[in-house]
């Protein structure tokens, strides 16, 4: 049963990406987050300049490109914790950009870090409990009356016991957060995230420090979103499981997106070969390539001979 | 060496104005930095600027005591609101920097010779708590068991000012069990991760600025009534760093731990001055330690008995052992 709901989600997800072009910036069938000319620069240095892109409802979309690509910049951008200096982005037809985080994150655009941010000294069940949105509880003024929001606030623990359930960690609950070890703080940061009710989560980075262990387990969580459907971008350098479980794949580097593409071809993609290995490796050169350059170092000595004459 | 002296003095201080006034400022800096995380710097402003509020209207001014009050009030919050806006967007140490710089222009801008005919200079204000005595219902005479007694103007004071260390522990005991103290320990660990589950943190760190700010103003108001008169020197930064100390030495983020802090710093800054001072006068010290010096003397051993706490036990009386731990990791 559940294996024919998995099947059918990931064929329906690979399906909208059939028969599309692989050029960078393909426009995707049913598009949550459409993304124009977004440009970052730090001084000289320009840190992201995608020109189009456009994430499947639906689909786990992965985000990969070699170190310095300007991925988390990315990332950073489009949720709001970086301003962009030029673009903008929607969701679900909302206009993103210039948005702050929080707002962002309300809108049902949820990210995870690279770097795990745990609340260490509140427990598990606070974190997750914090997650939960629009509780009356948060303002001040109710707040100093605990019978108006007490309500609301069991229905909140019940939600985060459940999932707490489903991510194995129910019996950490009590715990410190800090305690726990690396794998089960992604795994306590990704329920956070779906207490929000998220239609797009982003993960930065899920696989980074996590015990092998727990990798499978993590790789079956990020699965169910999409079978819950939510709509997944990740960033990830293990390309062992961005095969496993992308439906689409979506290459940056040098801050543009170069390629898109399925999981098991894009990595064969010259352009792509090109970002990770660099454009001049070791292929032979072709005998026009060879004439080509001959011609452009004849033509640079004649017009040096003209100037001095 | 006249131990009764010593002890009547000491039990005192465990419940005198300065305990009162300290607690409720070190409550506010409870809220500020043991659950928010904020680093204000700057608290004995908040108090000075109520103080002073206050004193102003009513001496200056000659305009009624409640209204005062209010100016107090009032000009705290602007205070939290003009050191806040421009800085809690930015990185924690920013606010340290403004407020401690702030403090001290607040400082000196009422002992100014400028503005003496309004603050009153050096000298400060007097001649404003008569509305706030002509309120005390206790008639004159002593109040306490034996030595350990106060008279009616003292005791109306600090009937005030347990009052409101009640009212004010009550609101944090129900604001730090409920959701909006959750979002603000929250915002303490680690500010993006409370962002990205979209809250809006500067507006809660806002309101803990104004809140700290505000529960300290009343300390600020008891000061000032207390002694009858304000004068800028009272709120200098070492305030501030007493404050810090009291909640430090308590347990931050415990909502006792401010009380029991002022009361134990206070307790322990007199005890060990009076017996310092009777023991000179007794001739029981060598001749290096002098009346002149004792006062010097009694911070040295009151600042080795902090840190052999912080060594011995760095969560403080109330905190959890297991807190520190985690830092550690």
């Amino acid at each position: 049963m559940h294996a024919d709901t998995t099947q059918s989600r990931k064929a329906a997800a690979v399906a909208a990406f059939a028969g599309l072009d692989r050029e960078p910036g393909v426009p995707k069938p049913d598009p949550i987050l459409v993304v124009d000319k977004v440009v970052r620069r730090f001084g000289g240095l320009t840190a992201v300049d995608v020109d189009h892109v456009e994430v499947q409802r639906g689909s786990i979309t992965a985000l990969i490109g070699p170190n310095g690509a300007g991925k988390t910049t990315f990332f950073n951008q489009l949720t709001g914790f970086d301003s962009a200096d030029e673009g903008s982005w929607t969701f679900n037809g909302k206009q993103l950009k210039g948005m702050p985080a929080h707002r962002v994150a309300r809108a049902g655009m949820v990210r995870t870090f690279q770097l795990t941010k745990a609340l260490s000294k509140l427990t598990v069940m606070e974190n997750m409990r914090l997650g939960a949105q629009n509780q009356l509880g948060e303002n001040f003024f109710r707040a100093l009356i605990p019978g108006s929001w007490r309500r609301q606030e069991d229905e909140i623990t019940e939600r985060a016991e459940e999932l707490l359930e489903r991510f194995k960690l129910a019996a950490k609950r009590d715990d410190f957060a800090g305690s726990l070890s690396g794998g089960q703080r992604k795994l306590l940061e990704m329920a956070r995230a779906l207490m929000v009710g998220p239609e797009l989560v982003m993960l930065d980075e899920p696989m980074a420090g996590v015990n092998p262990a727990l990798t499978q387990s993590l790789l079956g969580h990020v699965k169910d979103l999409r079978e819950e459907g939510m709509t997944v971008l990740f960033v990830e350098h293990d390309m062992d499981m961005v095969r496993d479980i992308s439906d689409w794949v979506i290459v940056m580097a040098q801050g543009a997106v170069i390629a898109e593409g399925p999981p098991d071809t894009i990595m064969s993609d010259p352009r792509v070969v090109d970002a990770y290995l660099g454009a001049h490796h070791d292929a032979p050169m072709s005998a026009e390539e060879f004439e080509e350059q001959l011609q452009e170092a004849e033509a640079e000595l004649e017009s040096e001979i003209e100037e001095k004459a | 060496m006249d131990w009764n002296t010593i002890f009547v003095t000491t039990v005192k201080a465990s419940i005198g104005l300065e305990t009162v006034v300290y607690a409720l400022a070190a409550i506010g800096v409870n809220i500020q930095f043991g659950y928010a995380g904020l680093l204000n710097f700057g608290q004995a402003a908040f108090l000075g600027v109520a103080a002073y509020g206050m004193a102003v209207t009513v001496a200056t001014f000659h305009l009624p005591f409640w209204l005062g009050i209010l100016i107090g009030l009032a000009a705290t919050i602007v205070l939290a609101f003009l050191l806040g806006i421009p800085t809690l967007r930015l990185r924690a140490d920013y606010l340290a920097i403004v407020t401690i710089a702030a403090a001290e222009i607040v400082r000196l801008v009422f002992r100014s010779v400028q503005f003496s005919s309004v603050f009153g200079g050096s000298d400060g204000r007097q001649n404003f708590s008569g509305d706030f005595f002509a309120m005390n219902p206790y008639s004159p005479g002593t109040y306490g068991i034996g030595p350990i007694s106060f008279n009616e103007r003292v005791t109306w004071v600090l009937t005030v000012g347990w009052v409101l260390i009640a009212i004010a522990c009550g609101l944090v005991y129900l604001l730090m069990k409920s959701p909006w103290g959750r979002v603000l320990k929250a915002i303490r660990e680690d500010e993006d991760a409370v962002r990205s589950l979209g809250k809006n943190v500067f507006s809660y760190k806002m309101q803990a600025l104004v809140l700290g700010g505000v529960i300290g103003c009343f300390g600020g108001f008891l000061f000032a009534l207390g002694q009858a008169s304000v004068q800028p020197d009272l709120f200098s930064t070492e305030f501030t760093f007493y404050a810090y100390t009291i909640v430090i030495l308590g347990g931050a983020a415990r909502v006792f731990s401010p009380v029991v802090g002022a009361a134990i710093f206070w307790v322990l800054l007199v005890f060990v001055g009076n017996t310092l001072s009777e023991a000179v006068s007794a001739g029981l010290l060598p001749s290096l330690f002098t009346v002149n010096n004792i006062g010097a003397v009694r911070f040295m051993l009151v600042g080795l008995g902090l840190m052999l706490l912080l060594i011995f036990r760095p969560q403080g009386i109330f905190g959890d052992k297991r807190e520190i731990a985690l830092d550690a990791r």
